[in-house]
């Protein structure tokens, strides 16, 4: 009987069956609420930090009754408060890309600064620089995303070159040689055009000086990657079952891939057009995201944005904080909590 | 026919192949030297260098190539089998061909603690004390030592495989940029960019001083290398073999990486970070005289040489009149090599 019925159910009914048992063992809305909630504080918060210490009232006076002529009330608007925004929307795009990333490849090391993307587009971005000086921002973000296919086009190529393709061993060397190779070219490039730096500034990684008018830009362009994203996302949490499971369900393969690859383009492109190579974010996020909301998609994409633009907004105020009056590079501070990470993941993963 | 007489270097049929490439190489370095001597902001014909040296050029001349080129040349050669020689001892002993001193970041090491070496240094002094710069190297060799022994603890799990002792170096080496990049920020400006090339692998400001910086190392632990080739031949027979052979396997293992780390941090500290060099000269050397250190180690010696005085010429000339950092020549010609052994390699 049992047999029989199950022979009746349409694709679709399967489909939902299944992402009913795959969704989170915890209250997934709670935690997503709470951290959405986190976010929003730690975002104030980091308003009001910074070399020139401001208060509450300032920052409310600011954003209803705006003062030109009051000092905290310009640098609110012009500096801390895009600032701000850039980190929490890079943070969520290299998040999200991570999770794409790892999804689609089934590699645990996957993400966009191990795999070579993020050091395309900072190696498209010295190109546009030195021969295209008069780029305005708008066009940058384009040579941004143009890299990162670079970038991402190289380790893909030479994992379907090699024997057994990517395995995440592979993938992490070869992700290393890309970079080493394109930042040497960059560097290269930007010694000989005297424009070293600006394109330190690139490599170092960073939202300080962030213009409102770029975050707006790039918010726009980005946002339709991270609701793309977030459609997608049924359909890749079948597809973590296995492609065999997830062909047999309906789901169009090739098709869900292409635009999942074009989404990462999109999202870390636009990262590092603003902030630079900030690295390890889009490896750490979704791995804990997992650990936390279970395998279901649907919670993980939107909660590693959420985790990924608060890990980055709290690693910006470090950056603000730690060396007082100078700025440290946020790169290099995430790379300090995503090293031992990375470390841990390789000592699972070394096992060949 | 034992496995012991197999092992030696003199009774082969290659043997005899294998001197025709070393001295063969040797040419070609020579030549190579030659040219690049001529080459550069100004050039000097193969005539004019010949007349210097003799002693009838003139005086110019003579400055230009007794106080610049030449230092600079030899300070090439000697970082290039320095570098070699150490790839080819990390090759033999972690048994990986992809394990080059510069990715698994035992440069980056050095790197981070010559750089803060130098911050800790200009903090309490104006200027330099003459300390400093013969320190610099035995600096250098305790920052590579402590990425070693990192490296190998964190790879340990029941035993070290060699793919996990690469993917654990990879990490070791982001993390030690990062932290230069963190003692960086806090250096003065000018501090900051010296850093930077010096860093990127360069050997601009090559003198007299700083070959005789290098030298002692290259000629203390070249020697060694190549009095224990022969042990590190028979380690390539398998543990159980090599053991049955008398060879006592984890404590030969330890010497041979001190004395690779030896190399590779003295090279660092007047090079910089030139990453690649101790990959791809042993694998041409591999190639060209088979697997037997005793061979293969001076082979891939001469090869680190000629890659390195190449990319040097092509470092001042390609984009002349701006140099560019001899690292970054190295790592465009040696990333692809890289990939290319990633493709073809079988696991």
């Amino acid at each position: 009987m049992e047999q029989i019925r199950k022979n009746q159910l349409t694709k679709k009914d399967t489909q939902k069956r299944l992402m009913k048992r795959l969704s989170a063992p915890h209250p997934a809305a709670l935690i997503l609420t709470l951290s959405v909630l986190a976010l929003g504080v730690l975002m104030v918060l980091s308003v009001s930090i910074g070399v020139s210490d401001i208060g509450w009232r300032t920052i409310i006076d600011s954003l209803f009754a705006f003062d030109e002529t009051n000092t905290s009330h310009v640098i609110l608007r012009d500096l801390r408060i895009p600032r701000i925004l850039a980190a929490s929307l890079v943070g969520a795009f290299l998040a999200v890309s991570g999770v794409i990333m790892q999804a689609l490849t089934l590699n645990p090391l996957a993400s966009p600064s191990i795999m070579g993307v993020t050091s395309g587009s900072a190696f498209m971005i010295a190109i546009a620089f030195a021969f295209y000086p008069e780029s305005t921002y708008f066009q940058l973000i384009f040579w941004s995303f143009a890299g990162a296919a670079l970038g991402a086009g190289m380790v893909f190529t030479i994992g379907s070159f090699s024997k057994r393709g990517l395995t995440p061993v592979k993938l992490a060397l070869a992700g290393a040689a890309v970079s080493a190779l394109l930042q040497s070219l960059s560097t290269i490039i930007a010694l000989h055009f005297n424009v070293a730096r600006d394109i330190s500034f690139w490599f170092a990684g960073g939202v300080a000086g962030v213009r409102m008018e770029s975050v707006r830009l790039v918010s726009i362009i980005a946002l339709g990657g991270l609701l793309a994203a977030f459609a997608l996302s049924r359909s890749l949490t079948i597809m973590g079952l296995g492609e065999e499971m997830a062909k047999g369900l309906g789901i169009r393969i090739g098709w869900i891939k292409f635009i999942s690859t074009l989404i990462v383009l999109i999202l870390t492109g636009a990262a590092v057009s603003i902030a630079g190579t900030v690295g390890y974010i889009g490896l750490i996020i979704p791995h804990i995201t997992k650990k936390v909301m279970g395998m279901d998609y649907r919670w993980v994409i939107p909660s590693s944005a959420v985790f990924g633009a608060g890990l980055l907004v709290i690693a910006d105020i470090a950056a603000r904080t730690i060396n007082q009056p100078y700025e440290t590079p946020v790169g290099a501070l995430t790379a300090m909590i995503g090293v031992p990470f990375f470390l841990v993941l390789a000592r699972k993963e070394g096992r060949g | 026919m034992t496995d012991t007489d197999d092992l030696s270097p003199f009774k082969d049929r290659v043997f005899k192949r294998s001197l025709y490439f070393f001295f063969f190489l040797l040419f070609l370095l020579l030549i190579l030297t030659v040219i690049s001597l001529g080459s550069g902001h100004l050039s000097l014909s193969p005539g004019d260098i010949w007349q210097t040296v003799t002693g009838s050029g003139t005086e110019a001349h003579q400055l230009l190539l007794f106080q610049f080129r030449l230092p600079r040349i030899i300070l090439a050669v000697l970082v290039g089998i320095g570098m070699a020689t150490a790839g080819a001892l990390f090759q033999g002993v972690t048994q990986n061909g992809l394990a080059d001193p510069g990715i698994i970041g035992i440069h980056t090491g050095s790197g981070f603690f010559v750089v803060l070496f130098l911050y800790l240094v200009s903090l309490s002094q104006d200027q330099p004390p003459w300390w400093a710069n013969i320190g610099l190297p035995f600096v250098a060799f305790v920052g590579g030592i402590t990425a070693a022994i990192l490296i190998y603890v964190l790879a340990w799990k029941e035993g070290v495989t060699p793919i996990r002792l690469v993917l654990v170096g990879i990490g070791i080496n982001a993390g030690f940029s990062a932290a230069i990049l963190l003692v960086q920020l806090r250096m003065s400006e000018s501090d900051f960019n010296r850093a930077i090339i010096w860093l990127s692998g360069s050997i601009w400001n090559a003198s007299w001083a700083t070959v005789l910086r290098l030298l002692p190392w290259i000629l203390l632990f070249v020697p060694l290398a190549l009095y224990k080739a022969r042990i590190l031949s028979v380690m390539q027979l398998g543990e159980e073999m090599a053991v049955g052979l008398g060879t006592a396997v984890e404590k030969e293992r330890i010497k041979l990486l001190i004395i690779g780390v030896a190399l590779s941090a003295a090279s660092v500290s007047v090079a910089g970070g030139v990453a690649f060099v101790g990959l791809v000269a042993p694998h041409l050397a591999r190639r060209l005289v088979g697997g037997k250190f005793q061979r293969m180690i001076p082979v891939s010696a001469v090869i680190g040489a000629i890659l390195i005085v190449l990319s040097d010429s092509i470092a001042r000339t390609v984009l002349a009149p701006s140099e560019i950092p001899v690292g970054l020549i190295v790592s465009v010609i040696g990333a692809p090599y890289f990939i290319y052994l990633l493709i073809t390699i079988k696991e």
